[in-house]
């Protein structure tokens, strides 16, 4: 379980994080949201002991990071931001190294490397030098390296930059089945990214959390209207005019007019769905409905409005 | 102890993954053996001080160019964090790195023990004890000089820079008897004090004094501590 307090880190007079507070418990995998510098990775490097905090406290399974910072380390796997490697060392010395500082030697060690060997598909590349791995290796060899312990407790900072499409869905895929058993923070400031793979998002923004939910919680906190898009043949001005009247909680934005079509665009508030009345109303005034496409705001809408306007929260 | 041999290890094993410590030791060889040799058998006396004397200048360079990577290089390649994030506590990290340097070091005067049979074979009355105090002192001044490097190393996260603040602290140390008759004659017991030069002639003519000894440790403590403290500090950035 991780628990942070009224956090905050300042460097010189930049406030990167400003008071945060969260709660995340064992078998979720949250998503800390933002652009860059928002104080995603700030606030990561608080969490794993990198960086101290200017104020406020980071609680990991009831052990403050303060005192305890060592006994923490025990139980965290971390991934860096861009993913630091030693390039000269073979993956085997590389994976060898962090686990002998995690005192993991001999059998346990050989069991160890077949696990992450497995888990993070790098099977063929484990004598190899890191510097000739790919990228996409690369990255699974970080992984791999932040849980050669077999950790309670992954943090991941941005697991997948820079990766091409299949190997992003690979590690999504691992991250999902890690989640299982263990607790996952990971950042990111690619929205499809968070969405496809966690459970719980933290969307920070200018080192503030402005929203903290499910996918669906963050959905129907901050959802607008619903956009409506009408296209009709055989509508009559008079007709048009009269629609506002006939269902009054139907808001007509627009009005384009295309031959003898009519493209309207409006909106109506969510509680209310007012196309089966939109409907009749059109059967009763003989118009013929070529289309009907409501869009509901996304998660992509609620991201932007809040890392523009700031300030909301869930 | 554990960690430090892990990390120790590790950075012997990236000095000889790369061609560094290769090119180390044969440059530092070919360098003492050519000033060496161009005046032993000038000089004519069955001892190793044209070495003796050689090799504290070449560390000048050289040991600062060895150890400007230890730190510097994690930073700049970000390793750093992920050793700061592993549990590790920083002195078991600074004194493994310290170790690996100290180790090429000694590696490198290892080298130089072939001049050592040069003069058997020529030398005679030759006063061993006296070249052993010799190579000791000379391994005191590598592992001061040493300590220094792994501090300018933790002090930046560009090598170059690290490496020029290495030989600038190295050369005040080394110049300090120099300056002893510029100084103020109440200085001038410090300053001999702090001359790494002093100390050094001390050992090489035979002469191991537990002041002398005092002296190469409380510096090689200090400049280890002050490692520490550097990289602790950046916590709190």
């Amino acid at each position: 379980m991780i628990k942070v307090r009224d956090l905050s880190k300042n460097y010189g007079d930049v406030e990167a994080v400003k008071s945060i507070n969260f709660e995340i418990q064992d078998g979720e995998i949250v998503g800390f949201l933002g652009e860059n510098g928002a104080g995603k990775t700030t606030a990561l490097k608080m969490i794993t002991g990198y960086l101290s905090p200017t104020s406020g406290m980071v609680e990991v399974n009831n052990l403050n990071i303060s005192d305890h910072a060592l006994e923490i380390q025990t139980q965290i796997g971390y991934l860096p931001e861009l993913n630091p490697l030693y390039p000269e060392m073979t993956v085997y010395e590389y994976l060898e190294f962090i686990a002998k500082i995690r005192k993991i030697t001999g059998k346990q060690f050989r069991n160890a490397l077949s696990r992450v060997v497995d888990k993070c598909g790098l099977q063929g590349v484990v004598h190899k030098h890191i510097s000739s791995c790919s990228k996409g290796y690369k990255q699974r060899i970080g992984l791999a390296g932040s849980m050669i312990h077999d950790p309670k407790i992954l943090i991941l900072d941005e697991p997948v930059t820079g990766l091409d499409p299949n190997q992003i869905v690979e590690i999504r895929e691992l991250i999902k089945s890690l989640g299982r058993e263990k607790l996952v923070l990971m950042s990111s400031h690619i929205l499809q990214e968070i969405q496809a793979t966690v459970d719980r998002i933290m969307i920070i923004h200018q080192g503030e959390i402005v929203a903290n939910g499910t996918n669906e919680e963050l959905m129907s906190n901050f959802r607008g209207n619903t956009l409506l898009n009408l296209d009709v043949k055989n509508a009559n001005e008079n007709s048009l005019k009269d629609l506002s009247v006939a269902i009054p909680n139907l808001n007509i934005v627009n009005v384009e007019e295309k031959l003898d079509r009519h493209i309207l665009q409006m909106e109506y508030a969510q509680d209310v769905d007012p196309r089966e009345d939109l409907f009749n109303y059109a059967v009763s005034s003989g118009w013929v409905i070529l289309k009907m496409t409501p869009t509901t705001t996304d998660l992509e809408d609620i991201f932007r409005k809040l890392t523009t306007e700031g300030q909301a929260n869930a | 102890m554990h960690n430090t041999r892990a990390v120790f290890l590790r950075e012997i094993r990236s000095f000889f993954n790369s061609p560094m410590a290769y090119i180390f030791l044969v440059i530092f060889a070919i360098f003492n053996g050519y000033f060496f040799t161009s005046t032993f058998f000038l000089y004519n006396q069955s001892d190793l001080r044209s070495l003796f004397s050689v090799v504290p200048m070449v560390y000048l360079i050289f040991v600062p160019a060895i150890s400007m990577g230890l730190i510097a290089r994690e930073r700049n390649i970000g390793t750093m964090e992920t050793i700061a994030t592993l549990p590790l506590k920083t002195y078991e990290f600074v004194f493994g790195k310290y170790l690996a340097v100290v180790s090429l070091i000694l590696l490198g005067l290892l080298a130089t023990i072939i001049h050592l049979f040069t003069l058997a074979k020529f030398g005679s009355k030759i006063d061993y004890g006296a070249l052993l105090t010799g190579y000791i002192g000379l391994a005191l001044v590598g592992s001061m000089y040493a300590a220094i490097g792994t501090f300018a190393s933790s002090i930046t996260d560009n090598q170059v820079v690290a490496f020029i603040i290495g030989v600038f602290i190295v050369l005040i140390f080394f110049l300090m008897g120099f300056f002893l008759p510029l100084v103020p004659t109440s200085l001038a017991g410090i300053i001999q004090y702090l001359s790494v030069d002093y100390h050094y002639s001390n050992i090489s003519r035979g002469v191991i004094d537990s002041r002398n000894l005092v002296y190469f440790l409380s510096v090689i403590g200090f400049f280890l501590v002050l490692t520490v403290q550097s990289l602790e500090v950046r916590k709190w950035q």
